[in-house]
């Protein structure tokens, strides 16, 4: 129990909540949102914050700009460059955050 | 931390009682404090809080080369693209503000100039690049005070001069800029000054003109900038290629004269030479850099192929097809410094990695334009993402030029507020 304690304080310094870490594939891409989408994916100017959005909901949106359904400025171009199992331990890691 | 093992052992750290892990902690000394550097250590102290890191610099205040451009344009002011380390002390950095004058390699510790001697477990090197003085015949320092590179900021005063020349330059002068053959740091950088000085003087002297002398015969974004300059400054920007005696090859810095190759005299107003690039002084002397002036590194941990236990991240490194920017720093930076310290504890570096860079570039007010990149570390070095990234659509399409600029401003924000915030 203290163990576990121990590495949720481990997980929320990191800025990711726990169920992130761990798994496959590594949430270290996850920070890559946060150049634009804000320190923690929390938003910054004309960019939306991430942090805290339902899992499903972030996983349809990068499926709908993968498959250009979903005409983006620049998203389109990125989503392409995971795979879904990727997509969705992203999805996760920003979903849990907030 | 990406493996259960690693995690269990930061827990177990976490757990010890504090003089006991004091005592014991795993040193990670990170020399540069800019894009690479501050990230490294932003991210060190978020995710292994029982890492003593410290961070060597020699400037107080951090003035970023992004958004360095919007300073020529008389849109953004130096104060506003400096940061000082008081966030990162603040999240438990030791920031020493000195050179790095010699590595170890084999005793594990950096000498500064300052007279302290640093030792690592794992060193993350971020040192940024060296000017080649004297590589173009008459361009060394005491010419960068007359005919600015504006390339390395530094405290800034490169780029001040550059603005106040610009500003001081009559109605109808001419702007020479010098470009240097890849690789360089900042891929799109010389054709986003081109775009941020032509929107200064369009508005202020509108009967001046851009002489951009490039030592290639192609550049990034290439098609997207030039459409941009049609639109924008039409007849006010001459872009010339290599193949069209574009190599500037000597410079009379007091004269105004950019040579090129086939010994064509360009005499300019205004000077802006930007040379060719090697990594910083301290790889160099090191004996980490290869015969054209830049690191190898592995690709999944960054660590030197000529060092180990050195792990390079930044421009100094070689990592084609990423290019030298900002973002790749920041995004390599986590890996490097989350390999360094699995590596430290006798467990794997996380796999499945994956490097992300987006180069925003403002062409216009309100006109930005962007290229993508997603890379994985593959069997001999960097591998591009297939069928992913890119760069922005062509074509008549002012919300995508205007969105792009507004989240150019975003991302400055975003990644500035990671590294200093």
């Amino acid at each position: 129990m203290v163990l576990a304690r121990h590495l949720l304080l481990v997980a929320a310094a990191a800025g990711l909540a726990a169920p992130a870490f761990g798994q496959s594939p590594a949430p270290l891409a996850a920070y890559a949102c946060g150049g634009c989408h804000g320190v923690g994916a929390q938003g910054a100017g004309a960019i939306v914050a991430l942090a805290g959005r339902p899992e499903a909901e972030i996983m349809a949106a990068m499926a709908a700009f993968r498959s250009g359904e979903r005409q983006g400025t620049i998203m389109g171009r990125i989503a392409r460059g995971y795979s879904e199992e990727e997509t969705a331990a992203i999805a996760r890691a920003l979903s849990a955050h907030r | 931390m990406l493996t259960r093992r690693s995690l269990a052992v930061g827990a177990a750290a976490l757990a010890a009682p504090w003089p006991l892990r004091a005592q014991g902690a795993l040193r990670l000394v990170i020399v540069g404090g800019g894009f690479g550097g501050a990230s490294a250590a932003r991210f060190a102290r978020d995710a292994y809080p029982d890492v003593a890191v410290t961070l060597v610099e020699p400037l107080t205040r951090f003035v970023t080369c992004p958004y360095g451009n919007l300073v020529l344009a008389g849109w953004r002011r130096l104060d506003q693209i400096s940061f000082g380390y008081e966030g990162l002390r603040a999240r438990g950095v030791r920031v020493v503000h000195d050179w790095a004058r010699a590595i170890d390699p084999l005793a594990r510790s950096v000498r500064l100039a300052g007279g302290e001697t640093l030792a690592y477990d794992r060193l993350i090197l971020s040192p940024g690049i060296a000017l080649r003085w004297g590589a173009i015949e008459g361009y060394d320092e005491a010419a960068a005070a007359l005919a600015p590179h504006a390339w390395v900021p530094g405290d800034g005063s490169q780029t001040a001069l550059l603005r106040r020349q610009l500003e001081a330059m009559e109605d109808g002068g001419v702007v020479g800029l010098a470009i240097p053959a890849n690789p360089f740091r900042c891929p799109p950088g010389p054709y986003e000054r081109i775009s941020m000085i032509a929107a200064y003087l369009k508005r202020a002297k509108p009967r001046s003109k851009i002489l951009a002398l490039d030592a290639k015969d192609a550049f990034s974004k290439q098609a997207l900038f030039q459409d941009g300059w049609n639109a924008l400054y039409p007849g006010m920007i001459e872009w010339v290629p290599a193949s069209r005696d574009g190599r500037v090859v000597r410079v009379d810095a007091r004269a105004g004269v950019l040579e090129t190759e086939f010994g064509t005299k360009h005499r300019v107003d205004v000077a802006n030479v930007i040379p060719p690039q090697t990594a910083a002084t301290i790889a160099l002397e090191t004996g980490l850099a290869n015969a054209g002036g830049w690191v190898e590194v592995d690709p999944l941990t960054f660590e030197a192929k000529r060092a180990p236990g050195i792990h390079v991240i930044g421009d100094a490194n070689t990592a084609p097809p990423m290019p030298k920017s900002g973002y790749v720093a920041n995004s390599t930076a986590r890996q490097a410094v989350a390999s360094a310290i699995a590596l430290a504890r006798g467990a794997a570096p996380p796999g499945n990695a994956s490097y992300f860079n987006t180069c925003y570039s403002h062409v216009g007010e309100e006109y930005g334009i962007s290229i993508v990149g997603i890379f994985r570390p593959g069997p001999q070095g960097f591998v591009e993402t297939p069928d992913s990234g890119g760069v922005s659509p062509r074509g008549d399409l002012p919300d995508q030029r205007r969105l792009e600029a507004l989240y150019a401003d975003a991302w400055y924000k975003s990644i500035t507020d990671y590294m200093f915030g």
